[in-house]
């Protein structure tokens, strides 16, 4: 089919999430013509989100309304090289979203700063424990930014989804009631905390009982009525309950629809045009720049649109395929571990806790996505890792973000798994339970990659992405000894039971765990191990800028989207300042 | 309150708090196509509820099940969530209907599932690979375990006591039961999964009659603002659940902002 030629622009963003309209903004702004191509349907607060109909658990939460429709487009998995990939015919692990705004409509608001520690691990941790202390076949590495460069960047992402939470370091000093670990803050958040709820109260004076520093979790939920630098006004939070997999009827939740596009879609400077799946990114002969990228709008037709400067801004999956399509930057090979794109794709590696009182009820349909109660103290390297055989860790947190009963019914061990013990357990246990949540960091290795699956392809004929992706030894350390602690508090706590369920095995595709798959464009100061640079601009194609979580070379044990905003601001920032005064490679 | 006078009252609630809405001239595409007619009236509303009563009309009759279907999802669901001192029970629930009413629907026909193959069963990690869609799992699983069933007892699974009927479940459940055209752990696992998402699902979709799963844990419904609620610890808070269905239909109150005003059932607590 001969695509019909569009007007060049000056710059295309292959999707329209948390970092395209963020770019999309800034260089509107700046006086760029900007296009914006979502793949998939409009949509906004009002109508799509309204109320009663957005508190529906099984349109939204199980049946997946507002995520990816994998009829038209998955990927394919398998633990390990020698196995071959089959498709994920069904959601389960995690939840890509599918138009406009993305996954930053249906996310719960957790919104991190990652540690200092974070972007040196491979470093930091030679440094301290000696360089067997990462297994051989482990490949993280350095990040190439630092946080003190990114952390302007991180203060402007707060400030534009309006973070409430409480700083634990404030230019060095150590604030009681907030994080002590964390990197240190040029200014405090935005917004005060979340209100805490019996569950969030509980655990911290749980945690505080064994001499741990509980904080508040940093919220993209409004604590109150907010307007940010953007001039747009958020509605404060109601506490309903039904957040994540939902999006918000109070536009009360930072996302792209709330925070960015109403701004952005008023600058005569921007367009925006959903339904537009980009089918692939066209190199000049040189293969050395993108002239245009090619989509297919929502009746069949395909369009070229020439532009400037293609900012790859799709999920972490989207990202790389497009660059494995297009051939840009040399696809990773395992055997050989030899090249880049598709390298270093890492995971979290999540567990939990839930403790069974007779004494307590939580009223647990209460809360809100990013309402939280977390410790630190076994995060990154905030704990001596000495003989513990395993490097970084995860926070530990007690969340109030809406328990659904047909998700969320926790029964003791040892109750029958259906039937009429089951039913008394689910009745007695529904409010008297609550889940404590580890978020372990997943490092990177030789066998962990995405590369173009040889034998499945989506609804246009194109390849599906493959994963090839297991826990290892280190994690599933790491997960039983964080695990362990997080047990131990939910002990402190009272209860009459605990169950506890460490990440142990092989990592399935089946469960939910979370919606933070990370790397395979991965950013770094060296090119032989990086797809971007500290930029995130292709260091073969370098009017091509991939933007996300896919940037990450290994995971930490925090929420990505903080980083996520940060780096985009810092792209942004770089465009801005440096490149468009001289198109070409950013260096320095 | 009716449909148009609540969205005007919500729309009102939503400018006075300054909500950022996206200026629909900006959008190139997909602003041409209409804007989507009102949500219009369920056609089966919650009978009997605490609300007040209202017809249950047409909610018996079946889209897909045979009658033998029937028959066996109804005894399967005796078994799974059984009608007790605490209440009715999935079949009670109508589950059946809520299960008849997805697999005759995009569920059922795996409209959102990737669907091309090859079809290897793969590994446990790998997750749903079977050429059949939901509704075509029910059908083929239900005709076997029954054939199993007669051959066993001389009776399909709905004539077997409780029992017998418990004991086929577990063996569907545990894969010491082999069905010959689908895994018996697979037909297990949805059947189950759909019988919870029945009890515990907005009423508008057949199942949770007269919100008896909502009621039997404590559940609310449509939530209400909850600002000031959140903070009274330890404080239980109970209410007459409100479904979708009774604020579309005006047997609940709202708030300008459309959150339910929930009834207390304060004594009881």
């Amino acid at each position: 089919m001969t695509a019909a030629t569009l007007k060049p622009v000056d710059v295309v963003t292959v999707g329209v999430g948390v970092t395209g309209s963020i770019l999309g903004k800034e260089l509107a702004d700046a006086g760029l013509k900007v296009v914006g191509l979502e793949r998939g349907a409009m949509r906004d607060t009002h109508p799509d989100f309204d109320m009663p109909g957005i508190h529906d658990e099984l349109k939204y939460a199980r049946r997946y309304e507002l995520m990816q429709d994998l009829s038209r487009e998955t990927v394919t998995f398998r633990n390990a090289p020698a196995e071959t990939a089959l498709p994920m015919r069904q959601l389960g692990s995690f939840l890509p979203g599918e138009g406009l705004g993305g996954a930053g409509v249906h996310w719960n608001g957790h919104t991190w700063r990652f540690l200092p520690w974070d972007f040196q691990t491979r470093s930091q941790t030679v440094a301290r424990y000696g360089k067997d202390a990462l297994a051989a076949d482990c490949t993280s590495q350095d990040w190439g930014v630092t946080y003190g460069e990114l952390e302007p960047h991180y203060d402007r992402f707060e400030r534009l989804f309006g973070v409430g939470g409480m700083a634990g370091n404030l230019r060095g000093e150590i604030r009681p009631g907030g994080n002590p670990f964390e990197g240190p803050r040029s200014r405090d958040y935005p917004n005060p905390p979340m209100k805490d709820s019996y569950a969030t109260a509980l655990f911290a004076q749980g945690a505080a009982s064994l001499g741990y520093r509980p904080f508040p979790l940093p919220s993209s939920n409004m604590t109150r009525g907010y307007t940010n630098p953007y001039g747009l006004t958020m509605g404060p939070c109601v506490y309903c309950g039904y957040c994540e997999r939902f999006g918000c009827e109070m536009g009360a939740k930072a996302s792209p629809q709330t925070a960015v596009l109403p701004a952005l879609l008023a600058n005569p400077n921007y367009e925006l045009r959903t339904r537009a799946n980009v089918l692939r990114v066209n190199l000049d002969s040189q293969n050395k720049r993108a002239v245009s990228v090619t989509y297919v709008d929502a009746r069949g037709r395909e369009f070229e649109q020439p532009a400037d400067l293609v900012l790859l801004t799709s999920y972490v999956f989207g990202n790389v395929r497009h660059m494995l399509l297009a051939g840009i930057g040399h696809p990773y090979d395992p055997v050989a571990n030899q090249g880049v794109v598709g390298r270093n794709y890492a995971y979290q590696c999540t567990s939990g806790v839930t403790a069974f009182f007779e004494d307590k009820v939580f009223n647990p349909f209460m809360g809100a996505g990013a309402l939280g109660s977390v410790v630190d103290e076994f995060n990154g390297d905030n704990f001596d890792h000495t003989g513990l055989g395993f490097v970084g860790g995860g926070f530990i947190a007690c969340n109030s973000n809406g328990s659904r009963p047909i998700d969320s019914h926790p029964v003791p061990p040892g109750t029958p798994r259906w039937g009429g013990g089951w039913k008394k357990a689910v009745a007695r246990y529904y409010g008297r339970s609550i889940g404590l949540y580890c978020h372990g960091a997943v490092q990177s290795y030789r066998t962990n990659y995405l590369d173009v699956d040889p034998t499945y392809r989506d609804a246009f004929g194109l390849p599906l992405l493959r994963m090839t992706f297991d826990f290892h030894d280190n994690e599933r350390r790491m997960s039983a000894y964080v695990t362990a602690r997080a047990e131990d508090i939910a002990k402190a706590l009272g209860p009459r039971a605990t169950s506890a369920a460490a990440r142990s095995g092989r990592y399935s595709i089946v469960p939910y765990q979370s919606t933070h798959n990370t790397g395979g464009a991965v950013m770094g100061a060296d090119p032989a191990t990086s797809a971007v640079n500290p930029y995130l601009q292709s260091w073969d194609v370098p009017n091509v800028f991939v933007v996300g979580a896919s940037a990450f070379p290994q995971n930490a044990g925090y929420n990505p989207t903080g980083t996520v905003g940060a780096l985009t601001y810092r792209v942004a920032d770089a465009i801005k300042s440096r490149y468009l005064a001289h198109p070409g490679p950013l260096t320095g | 309150m009716d449909e148009s006078s609540s969205r005007r009252d919500f729309l009102r609630a939503v400018t006075a708090i300054g909500v950022a809405g996206l200026p629909a001239a900006a959008v190139s595409t997909d602003s041409t196509a209409p804007a989507p007619a009102p949500t219009p009236p369920v056609t089966r509303p919650a009978h009997h509820g605490l609300h007040g009563a209202v017809p249950r009309e047409a909610e018996e009759a079946y889209l897909y099940f045979t009658a033998p279907e029937a028959a066996f999802v109804e005894a399967a669901l005796s078994s799974l969530i059984p009608a007790d001192e605490l209440g009715p029970g999935a079949r009670e629930a109508g589950v059946a209907c809520f299960i008849d009413r997805e697999l005759a629907g995009a569920y059922g026909a795996a409209a959102r599932t990737y669907r091309q193959g090859p079809w290897p069963e793969g590994t446990p990690e790998q997750g749903f690979q079977s050429p059949l869609t939901p509704k075509e799992i029910y059908r083929v699983a239900i005709a076997e375990t029954n054939a199993l069933c007669r051959a066993r007892h001389g009776q399909p699974f709905d004539g077997l006591d409780a029992t017998r009927r418990e004991e086929i479940l577990r063996g569907l459940e545990s894969g010491t039961i082999a069905l010959e055209s689908v895994s018996a752990r697979l037909f297990f696992s949805l059947l189950w999964a759909n019988c919870q998402e029945g009890f515990f699902a907005d009423p508008i979709y057949g199942g949770n009659r007269d919100k008896a799963g909502w009621a039997l844990v404590g559940f609310p419904g449509v939530a209400a603002a909850y600002t000031d609620d959140i903070g009274k610890h330890n404080v239980p808070y109970r209410v007459v659940p409100v479904s979708i269905g009774d604020i579309r239909h005006g047997r609940a109150a709202v708030d300008p902002r459309g959150h339910a005003i929930h009834a207390r059932l304060d004594k009881r607590g």
